[in-house]
């Protein structure tokens, strides 16, 4: 009995003496899914870098990055989202926060944060209530900033961008004025803003609208879908889907050999994994997406490369984590402290070089939306192999392909 | 646009008939509430891809190994789980939900979130009227009528069949005429999970395994069987192929309400099921009995 409890106290004071060492960034994330797993392995790799570097210097003391690993589950349930959340505040005392992904959880996470006054760093969530949330009552809400992606509009902003180029290129290939779109958007609360602007910009782009199709987000068959899509002759079928519907949609397309060409957001598609999900019938697909071995900052492609070296695959947007806990970094440095208050007004000065943007935010702690910044890069799956083709004045992007007519 | 209904439905249809039969079995004759039917579904997914495409085996070896293997488990947990509750049909509803739900975070803990792909055993694309159907979809079809024939000979041609119709219709009676009702009950599910796996192994290749792939199916046989008309095979096929038509056809007349194809489809069950409170063909099945 004494026993146990010296070695209690001895356990005690060795973990109290290792923590004034170290600065802790709790990691939130689905662990379990892609999402999770990117929070996680881009926070691994900033935490070896600074850590092999000496840490991080807090008024003439070098600190260790210490990670929490805290698996929000949020894909499933949004309590067990924000149990995590305050767990990591109350029992592990986490300095800092990062990551969420989906918005529905990532809202009542941030208030959890707020309540504590942690400082916040999402990195997966689009939702544009959460930097509404700054604007309306920055005093609570300050600590809160949005490392990727862009909120909502500005994602929206990037796809008509790349998708007016798709279009161009499609007059010229098939000598039409005005291109078919089909718009498949999963039926869910984020993609309706995208629907219906979508719908209202379509017809200024020249590009004429077939039909809107909104399948459930938890589909896995869209059969019915297609036929409809192929009869109505479209050239372009645009995606607005987070979930295995896009899987479904781009090896179903595949399949029946269909001529109409897929871009849009298509998060599935974003992953590595997707051409084994789609048995290698997704060829053309295209999408939205962040990393890519493409000099979107100069630190990008070293980036990536150290990533698919150590995971064995590439980074998808929340492996971002990386920049946020580099940004965290390089204001603590300046600020000399970690104390929230004190960070808070160096993030909103800074313009951060990180590995997926040029970091810089508005009054809402949202990123700045610029192509070549902060706007994303379109990818296209090509025989295989992931392809960046947008914005082509970056160095390293390639063709967009469409299928043989 | 009547042509890809016409087609798109009978496609469909055929893939709902496929897990239909199984699920029809064992809840519609059997009157065992497995709610874990399609959690085995997703397992003979799930095994059928480790298999074919982590261990490399053919589809044939992968197929068969996949269907005995589930089938073997399915008697397993029929002895561990369903067996000690048996007489109870809430206790067995409750016991196959947690067996299901066990499942499902097994997959999760094992595979993770990711949701996967299976090559499909025949590949290429067949024009049918002008609508493009995959030969894998048309495989799913030839399966389904297989195995409906197949599970119809077995219930009305064989001891065995008589004795799940018997057992089924009036336990106790099944009981003093000297059948082993807990034996029969074992080998109804083992035949209803087998065709579950058997369904896993062929539709799984048109979908994506996930570990939550057995929720929607399983809300959708329901629908398929009460409409049938509870314990008819017959009706279980057509309750399938309406589900099918159903929803191809909201997809077709209702694009940006594709979403609610589901929802129509069920609302279309409890609308024959207010005429017609037996289903489609209950009353036949219980003449037949």
């Amino acid at each position: 009995m004494m026993r146990s409890f010296l070695m209690a106290v001895a356990l005690a004071a060795a973990s109290t003496a290792q923590a004034q060492g170290t600065i802790k960034f709790a990691i939130l994330g689905p662990m379990a899914f892609v999402q999770g797993e990117n929070h996680w392995a881009g926070a691994e790799m900033a935490r070896d870098e600074i850590n092999k570097a000496g840490g991080i210097a807090v008024g003439g003391k070098k600190m260790q990055v210490e990670l929490i690993r805290a698996d929000t589950n949020e894909v499933q349930s949004v309590p067990d989202a924000t149990n995590a959340t305050e767990r990591v505040i109350s029992r592990d005392k986490a300095d800092f926060l990062i990551g969420g992904f989906r918005s529905e959880a990532v809202l009542a996470m941030q208030e959890i944060a707020m309540d504590s006054k942690k400082i916040f760093l999402g990195a997966g969530a689009a939702d544009a209530r959460l930097g509404e949330n700054v604007e309306k009552n920055y005093d609570r809400y300050k600590y809160w900033f949005r490392v990727t992606p862009t909120k909502s509009p500005d994602l929206f902003r990037s796809l008509v961008a790349i998708l007016g180029s798709i279009g161009d290129q499609m007059r010229q290939a098939l000598k039409k004025e005005q291109p078919a779109v089909a718009i498949v958007a999963e039926k869910t609360a984020w993609t309706e803003p995208i629907m219906k602007a979508l719908q209202a910009t379509l017809p200024k782009m020249k590009m004429e609208v077939v039909g809107t199709w909104q399948p459930s987000a938890v589909a896995t068959d869209v059969t019915a879908e297609l036929s409809a899509i192929e009869r109505a002759g479209a050239d372009i079928v645009f995606t607005v889907i987070s979930g295995p519907v896009g899987i479904s949609l781009g090896r179903q397309m595949g399949e029946r050999n269909m001529k109409a060409v897929a871009f849009g957001i298509n998060v599935e598609a974003q992953k590595d994994e997707f051409w084994a999900a789609t048995a290698g019938k997704g060829n053309f697909v295209s999408t939205l997406d962040t990393y890519s071995e493409v000099e979107i900052t100069p630190k990008t492609v070293p980036f990536v490369r150290a990533f698919k070296e150590r995971y064995k695959k590439a980074p998808t947007y929340t492996a971002a984590t990386y920049d946020a806990i580099m940004m965290l970094k390089a204001a603590i440095e300046q600020a000399g402290t970690t104390d929230a208050d004190k960070l808070v007004p160096v993030l909103e000065k800074m313009e951060h070089v990180g590995t997926a943007a040029v970091a810089s935010w508005d009054k809402r702690h949202d990123l700045i939306w610029a192509v070549g910044k902060t706007a994303g890069i379109g990818v296209q799956w090509q025989d295989g192999k992931k392809v960046p083709f947008w914005p082509p004045e970056v160095k390293g992007m390639q063709p967009f392909k469409m299928p043989a007519r | 646009m009547l042509q890809d209904i016409l087609v798109t439905g009978l496609v469909n249809g055929g893939v709902y008939a496929l897990l239909a039969i199984g699920f029809s079995l064992i809840f519609g004759v059997a009157r065992i509430v497995n709610i874990a039917h399609t959690a085995f579904y997703m397992l003979a997914a799930y095994c059928f891809y480790s298999l074919l495409v982590k261990a490399g085996l053919g589809f044939a070896v992968s197929g068969i190994v996949s269907v005995a293997a589930v089938t073997l488990f399915s008697v397993l947990c029929y002895r561990l789980v369903i067996e000690p509750v048996r007489e109870h049909e809430s206790a067995v509803l409750i016991a196959t939900i947690a067996l299901a739900l066990v499942f499902q975070e097994l997959m999760l803990f094992s595979f993770g979130g990711h949701y996967l792909g299976i090559p499909s055993t025949l590949d290429g694309v067949v024009n049918l009227a002008g609508v493009s159907v995959p030969y894998q979809r048309l495989l799913i079809l030839v399966v389904a009528a297989l195995m409906l024939v197949a599970t119809w000979a077995l219930l009305y041609r064989t001891r065995l069949g008589l004795a799940i119709r018997a057992t089924a219709n009036d336990i106790e009676v099944a009981s003093l005429m000297g059948m082993n009702v807990d034996r029969v009950a074992m080998a109804t599910v083992a035949i209803s999970v087998a065709l579950a796996a058997i369904a896993g192994v062929v539709v799984a290749p048109v979908l994506v395994v996930d570990p939550f792939m057995w929720l929607s199916p399983l809300v959708t046989m329901l629908a398929i069987v009460v409409l049938g008309g509870l314990g008819s095979l017959k009706g279980s096929l057509i309750g399938a192929l309406v589900i099918g038509y159903v929803e191809a056809i909201t997809v077709f007349a209702l694009p940006s309400g594709a979403f609610l194809k589901g929802a129509v489809a069920l609302s279309i069950m409890v609308l024959v099921l207010l005429v017609r409170p037996e289903g489609l063909y209950g009353v036949v099945f219980e003449e037949e009995r």
